[in-house]
């Protein structure tokens, strides 16, 4: 179909009328460069916000003890319950379908005043006790040392890893903080790692950047809290349905401390799955919308080149007789109508996809393609699947462009090219 | 060459025309054959169907010895291909191509590749004195030289008959009689040839002319061309 003798009949056609081949082109060149741009956008958004989610675990549940609300074997309701690391080994050994479980203490600095000190120099930040699978429900990038291991908890060592933030503030960004000692309310920690989040914008008691982190018995020790702790976090094995396994961990710990097995309000739960899953079906409304309003603007082009294709063929009227006097099958004319709209659309399409596709790439450049602080647009481009689809969507255009206009060509018969004056 | 047998043919419009209302013909291989009649007589009409251009209602038509009726637009498109040639009026050049390319469209469509198609085209615009003119666009040629072009278009394809509707109707008398000139050279070659003119001289210069009138043949009569002096009856 695409030797170089049809090539060359179909554009001598079509730049023949260079003005009118090139304005009906335009319909299709605006349809995907829009169509390109805006997916772009959309992808651009979609990247923006998931960097701000980035190294959270989406299948994590927390759970924080709250006031009792119905009173229960023998308590008044209103009574206030803790966690305990036993609640912990006993989730572990009953509730099928918990993937990691990480129970969490944390000190908040509410007054603002200097708790955290190296050398004289002091700041506010807060305080958290965790143990070492913290770093895989709420996962942070080690820049120096390591995180809190399984000796400092057994041990109840007295060491810190340190949020970004807070060894840049305090000991200064260009010095190695190993071994260091960091004063914090009162009590040294030799600080052992920092770490730097991957987003600070999901996460659990405070950015992770601007807290201090200690291994979860040693705060214990420190503030006399025996083997309690504040809150937990879990993910869902896989295979699981995180609903599920909530139900059997809420009912396990109402066994255990007493609450009522109907009592909603004793447990304080963050569902983070379901948080986001909102965004998934944000993120996928926002692109069925893009696709219908691109393809629209498309489709608008299709019927700019059908429509003024089909006024082409009209005056085409004589040469098309003639072709056919001289000796043109209906399959060549209609190969040919289809050849002429296909080329025309593809090369408008590819011009589209092309320029949308720089453009976006300039755009990209400008707001950058790292997460920063407060994203909300981040590498704006569409990916290959993207334009691929976007391809196939310009030749299925073309085709369905020529269908009127070939199907008004075979009816022109060659009769009408001698009768025509 | 050509047999007509009683064709009948009426325009359903308005009110329904019957134009040709049995039409009997043969035109024997090798003649050179003009129609004559007044304006409305059916001259053209009998010319498209001689072309398989148009369908006719009754009788039959033989064509080289092959029945003419009914064909598909894919056998009607074969047979004009391959065994017809046409000259218009109007000359009808595809005015975005080439006096070249003109000529080779008929051999693109018989699949002919193009450098033969164009080696060939160039062979006949030569024979019409036109090789320097192969890469003009029709609307920078003379009326003579884009009649010359649909006759080497016409003849490209080696057909049986050329069928010609007016070929000098839009010329002045010089030029028609150079391509009366290469139409009767050409039929010396032994092609076919079927001429409608409402001109007498032109007619003078074919072996025979039918009289058409009111959708019959009023006569057939035998012509000389050669005992005529056929420059003065043009003028
Ligand atoms: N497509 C058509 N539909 C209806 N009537 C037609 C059609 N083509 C021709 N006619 C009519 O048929 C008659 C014969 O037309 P035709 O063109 O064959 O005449 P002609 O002999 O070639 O005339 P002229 O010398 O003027 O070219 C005319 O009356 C014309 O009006
Ligand atoms: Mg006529």
């Amino acid at each position: 179909m695409f030797d170089i003798d049809s090539i060359t009949e179909i554009w001598q056609t079509i730049a023949r009328n260079k003005t009118r081949s090139i304005l009906t082109a335009f319909g299709v060149f605006w349809g995907i460069f829009i169509l390109v741009i805006l997916l772009a956008c959309g992808n651009g958004f979609d990247n923006g916000l998931r960097s701000n989610i980035e190294g959270f675990s989406t299948n994590s549940t927390f759970m924080i003890p709250s006031f009792t609300t119905e009173p229960y074997k023998g308590y008044q309701k209103g009574r206030d319950w803790s966690l305990n690391m036993s609640d912990i080994e006993a989730i572990k050994r009953k509730v099928k379908g918990v993937d990691m479980i990480s129970p969490i203490s944390s000190i908040y600095s509410y007054n603002g005043d200097n708790n955290v000190f190296y050398g004289t120099k002091g700041s506010n930040f807060s305080m958290k006790g965790v143990m070492p699978n913290y770093n895989e429900i709420d996962r942070g990038k080690i820049v120096y040392g390591r995180f809190i291991n399984e000796t400092d908890i057994a041990e109840s060592r007295k060491v810190c890893v340190l949020g970004k933030k807070v060894y840049e503030d305090l000991i200064g960004a260009d010095k190695n903080p190993l071994g260091m000692m960091i004063k914090a309310n009162g009590i040294y920690y030799q600080v052992i790692g920092v770490i730097q989040a991957y987003n600070d914008h999901v996460n659990i008691s405070g950015a992770t950047s601007e807290t201090v982190i200690l291994p979860l018995t040693t705060m214990q020790l420190a503030y006399h809290t025996g083997d309690m702790f504040d809150f937990f976090m879990f993910t869902t094995a896989r295979g699981y349905k995180t609903k599920d396994v909530q139900e059997d961990v809420k009912a396990l710990l109402r066994e255990r401390h007493d609450i009522a097995p109907t009592d909603e309000g004793a447990i304080m739960m963050f569902d983070f799955e379901e948080m986001f899953n909102m965004f998934e079906y944000l993120f996928l409304g926002i692109k069925i919308l893009i696709w219908i309003v691109g393809i629209g603007t498309l489709l608008s082009g299709v019927v700019g080149v059908s429509n003024i294709m089909l006024v082409t063929i009209k005056e085409r009227t004589r040469e098309i007789g003639v072709r056919r006097a001289i000796g043109a099958k209906p399959a060549l004319i209609i190969r040919q109508v289809m050849a002429e709209s296909l080329l025309l659309t593809v090369l408008a399409g590819i011009v589209g996809l092309v320029i949308g596709v720089a453009i976006m790439a300039v755009v990209a450049g400008v707001v950058g393609n790292t997460p920063s602080e407060e994203v909300m647009f981040l590498n704006p481009q569409i990916g290959f699947g993207a334009a691929v689809a976007a391809s196939v969507i310009i030749v299925l255009s073309g085709l369905l462009a020529g269908v009127l206009p070939a199907i008004r060509a075979i009816q022109i018969k060659a009769i009408d090219a001698i009768r025509e004056e | 060459m050509i047999k007509l047998e009683n064709i009948n043919k009426t325009y359903f419009g308005a009110q329904p025309l019957h134009v040709l209302k049995g039409i009997n013909l043969e035109v024997g291989e090798g003649e050179l054959v003009s129609i004559m009649g007044a304006s409305g007589s059916g001259k053209s009409t009998l010319l498209n169907i001689l072309g398989i251009l148009d369908n006719y209602d009754e009788g039959d038509y033989y064509l080289a010895g092959k029945l003419v009726k009914n064909l598909s637009e894919n056998q009607a498109a074969e047979f004009r291909n391959k065994l017809i040639g046409f000259i218009f009026q109007s000359f009808n050049l595809i005015p975005f191509k080439t006096a070249l390319e003109n000529v080779a469209l008929p051999l693109f469509y018989q699949g002919v590749n193009r450098k033969k198609r164009n080696t060939m085209a160039m062979e006949y615009l030569e024979r019409f004195g036109l090789k320097e003119w192969a890469d003009h666009y029709p609307n920078e040629l003379s009326g003579g030289q884009k009649q010359r072009v649909s006759i080497a278009r016409a003849l490209v394809t080696s057909p049986k008959i050329i069928l010609a509707d007016e070929p000098t109707g839009a010329l002045d008398s010089k030029t028609s009689a150079e391509v009366m000139q290469i139409l009767r050279d050409v039929n010396a070659t032994g092609i076919t040839m079927v001429i409608v003119t409402h001109e007498r001289g032109i007619a003078n210069l074919t072996r025979k002319i039918v009289y058409l009138k009111d959708g019959v043949i009023e006569s057939i009569s035998e012509n000389d061309p050669n005992k005529m002096d056929f420059t003065k009856e043009i003028k």
